[in-house]
């Protein structure tokens, strides 16, 4: 058991390694234990929000919230309860799906990390070593680990200080585990024991998503395409406790029905993190044959990405968003050079948050298929971007003579972008089961 | 956005048909009353089992064939499947030369590059520009090692009908071992067909090409042919293929079987006054080109059409916002980027490939339908036209 407080999908580690390190023991651990129900309760740890000052208490209830939501659809009944400082889920049914459980608290931004605890009664210090010898037991059959023991008394009438208690227990699982060493260094298995009005022990620590709570941060509007790169733009925002809606641009007859199902299934998949989210479909077929038809046919895509982010910022504006979000990353395309990029940008009043502009069209591949986006994404139906597209469309445009293009479009554009917005449709995105 | 319409045009039966009615309310009586095992020994199972009967019957009748050389499967594909891999298998101490034609369905092409990666060698027919294969290039294919040709009857992309009952003949001339497989997928229904007259081995056909139930189908065996079954296990269908009988499809893949082919002259002459119809109608546009034969001599209910200029998945939801169901090229091929073997087989010039839809009627489809689909296309392709690929 490696001891781990790195996020599991986030950006310092999107190399991935460690983290596939961290699932392989996390599977070995799944397979290995025998009796998950026995954890009737989960301690979840939360890091940045932490330091909030006065605002912290608003942090943890939204965080509190979120987990509640997130656990709305697991099978069993939860209770989400603040204490000390700390955030616990009780389990409050006979029975619940202890891996369903896991894998609701994973998706939760705000979660550092959670540990599945066994919560006992103080009755005295040789009841509490048989009660930690017996469920390592169950845990650790084979009994040949390295371990070491962490005790911290918040209590502190509690006979024992931590130091001792440290020791006493080591010693009397040496006497129970022949074959287990002590390890202070990189144990496998972390016993920490944590004396409060109750005892807990845990010895498994499962990294969430870390980030922050969403609806902490207010929210912004997602370009949502059928690619594999705005859902992780979205999912990236999303952590950082921003909400999200979304605005998709399709184009019948030339883009089908199938392709704006995919952008559903999309969005489904991020709302698993980021909550329900407004999904504005747009029509936009007439927008773009306009420009097709008159101006130049190289400039026909980064053209139709400035009315695509004029149009998504009237629906920001109209559901209170603070910004806009594209999966942008520079130079990917002909769209997304640095040029195309000031051009694009120039038509916007908002910030445009772009979270990948960094990455590399692998790492965000990686991402996307750590939150499962990436097997929808792939799925191949056209969307509007690649219809009509130039063999050689500009991949430096100058402002001036796109702007010149575009008066080419006075007649009717703006009749054309009013029709756009009044007969956009908006669904109401839950999460994927 | 879903507008409301006054019409809806279901042109696309090569793809799947409607349930008939009939074949509906027994398989629902099966379901629920008449739910036996056919395999249990008691009163249940041998209601079961008499079901099945009654289907071979029914099915046997329209083919002047025997009861017992009927195969059940799951549709079409193993029915194919079956018959190319199973009689390969079976003669492969015979011969390893398999012949076909370069236009068939995937269930046909696929397992052929099965048996070339088993080490049969496979000779693909060449077809003309209306979809036909040359007799004397197939008659020069056979050879002594010939165990197996498998021919589609017609074809499912542009209606063409293979001329099968000279084929035989050629074949089992040169080479009276060589077994026949033909892919009656697209034809049973719409086509009188006597296996035994033609002289052929096995017949594959699907249920709900023809009004039956999606997951049905058969395979005709001739009696005393021998193939290696696919499916193994409690030796259900004498061994050939194993498994429970599904037998509520059975019953209506028989029941709708039996109905095709009651008014079948009926049936057959209004699909072709359908098809001339919307053939002299499609003259009011511009710019198309039918593919294939459009006479008596190909299929009643295929129409193949190539409209240039216009992506045919574009023309095809285009049409969808009308409520007029097409298939582009094959349906079953049109999820994938690949361009249809036929159309390129046939010689239909490159820049049109990607611009055929193909229309395909049922006995419920009524004039009123094509009449409104030649006004959509009328409406419709001038403003695709318009945005053209520079």
């Amino acid at each position: 058991m490696i001891y781990m407080r790195a996020n599991p999908i986030g950006a310092a580690d999107f190399h991935g390694f460690a983290n596939r390190i961290c699932e392989v023991l996390n599977r070995y651990e799944l397979s290995e234990r025998r009796n998950c129900v026995m954890y009737r309760s989960f301690l979840v740890k939360y890091g940045e929000i932490g330091v909030k000052g006065k605002n912290r208490y608003i942090f943890e209830n939204m965080l509190m919230d979120q987990v509640k939501f997130a656990l709305k659809p697991v099978e069993g009944s939860f209770e989400v309860r603040k204490e000390q400082g700390r955030i616990y889920v009780d389990v409050t049914s006979e029975d619940y799906d202890y891996e369903g459980c896991v894998e609701a608290l994973k998706r939760v931004f705000g979660v550092v990390a959670f540990c599945p605890l066994l919560q006992v009664e103080d009755e005295g210090f040789d009841k509490l070593a048989e009660t930690v010898v017996t469920h390592l037991k169950e845990a650790y059959p084979a009994g040949n680990f390295s371990f070491k023991v962490n005790a911290r008394r918040a209590r502190k009438n509690y006979p024992k200080d931590s130091m001792e208690i440290n020791a006493d227990m080591g010693e009397k699982i040496l006497d129970a585990f022949p074959n287990a060493t002590v390890d202070v260094h990189n144990p496998q298995v972390m016993v920490c024991i944590e004396i409060r009005s109750m005892i807990n022990i845990y010895w498994e620590e499962i990294p969430g998503p870390g980030g922050m709570p969403v609806g902490s941060n207010g929210k912004a509007m997602l370009l949502l395409s059928g690619g594999i790169d705005s859902p992780v733009a979205g999912y990236m925002i999303a952590k950082r406790g921003v909400a999200i809606d979304a605005t998709y641009f399709h184009a019948p007859p030339y883009t089908s029905e199938r392709a704006k199902q995919k952008v559903i299934d999309l969005a489904r998949i991020v709302a698993r993190f980021s909550g329900p989210i407004n999904l504005h479909v747009v029509n936009f077929t007439d927008i773009q044959m306009y420009i097709y038809e008159k101006c130049p046919h190289e400039e026909l895509t980064i053209i139709m990405r400035r009315y695509m982010m004029k149009l998504a910022e009237h629906f920001a504006k109209e559901s209170g968003c603070m910004g806009l979000i594209t999966g942008e990353s520079i130079g990917q395309v002909a769209s997304q050079t640095m040029q195309s990029l000031y051009v694009t940008n120039e038509v916007c009043t908002m910030p445009v948050y772009r979270p990948l502009i960094g990455f590399d069209k692998q790492e965000i591949v990686d991402i996307s298929e750590k939150i499962e986006t990436y097997e929808t994404s792939i799925l191949p139906y056209e969307d509007c971007c690649t219809i009509y597209v130039a063999k050689h469309p500009v991949t430096k445009p100058n402002l001036e003579y796109i702007r010149k293009s575009e008066t080419k479009l006075t007649e009717k554009i703006d009749e054309l972008m009013q029709i756009a917005i009044d007969t956009v449709e908006t669904i109401r995105i839950e999460a994927a089961e | 956005m879903k507008t409301e319409r006054e019409m809806e045009a279901y042109l696309d039966n090569s793809a799947t048909t409607r349930c008939s009615d009939r074949s509906c309310e027994l398989m629902v009586k099966l379901l629920t009353e008449d739910f036996g095992n056919p395999s249990s020994m008691h009163l249940k199972g041998v209601e079961a089992e008499n079901y099945i009967k009654e289907a071979k019957k029914k099915i046997a009748k329209t083919m002047r064939v025997a009861e017992k050389e009927i195969l059940f499967t799951s549709g079409g594909t193993e029915s194919n499947n079956l018959a190319i891999i199973g009689a390969a298998m079976a003669n492969r101490r015979s011969g390893m030369h398999v012949i076909t034609t370069s236009i068939e369905h995937a269930s046909v092409a696929n397992p052929m590059h099965f048996l070339e990666e088993q080490g049969f060698r496979v000779t693909y027919l060449g077809v003309d520009h209306n979809g036909v294969i040359s007799l004397d290039e197939l008659t020069a294919a056979v050879e002594e090692d010939t165990i197996l040709v498998s021919l589609m009857q017609v074809n499912n992309e542009i209606g063409a009908i293979e001329p099968i009952e000279e084929a035989v003949k050629r074949i089992k001339e040169k080479n009276p071992n060589t077994l026949i497989h033909v892919d009656a997928i697209q034809s049973y229904g719409k086509l009188r067909i006597y296996p035994k007259k033609l002289g052929i081995d096995m017949l594959s056909v699907s249920g709900h090409k023809i009004h039956g139930p999606k997951g049905s189908g058969f395979l005709w065996m001739r009696d005393k042919v021998k193939i290696k079954p696919l499916i193994l296990g409690g030796g259900q269908q004498k061994g050939m293929r194993s498994g429970t009988e599904n037998v509520p499809a059975i019953a209506g893949l028989g029941e709708a079987s039996a109905e095709i082919y009651e008014q079948f002259d009926e049936n057959v002459e209004h699909l072709y006054k359908l098809k001339e119809h919307f053939i002299t109608r499609l003259q009011e546009i511009d710019d198309y080109t039918v593919n294939g034969l459009t006479g008596r001599d190909s299929a009643p209910h295929i129409v193949s059409v190539s409209f240039a200029g216009v992506r045919s998945e574009v023309l095809l939801h285009a049409l969808e916002e009308r409520g007029i169901y097409v298939s582009a090229g094959s349906a079953c091929s049109s999820n994938k980027p690949a361009v249809s073997r036929t159309l390129s087989s046939i010689g239909v010039k490159q820049e049109l490939l990607d611009s055929t839809i193909r229309f395909s009627f049922s006995v419920h489809t009524q004039k009123e339908e094509l009449d409104y689909t030649i006004e959509a296309l009328k409406e419709l392709l001038p403003a695709l036209r318009r945005f053209t690929r520079k």
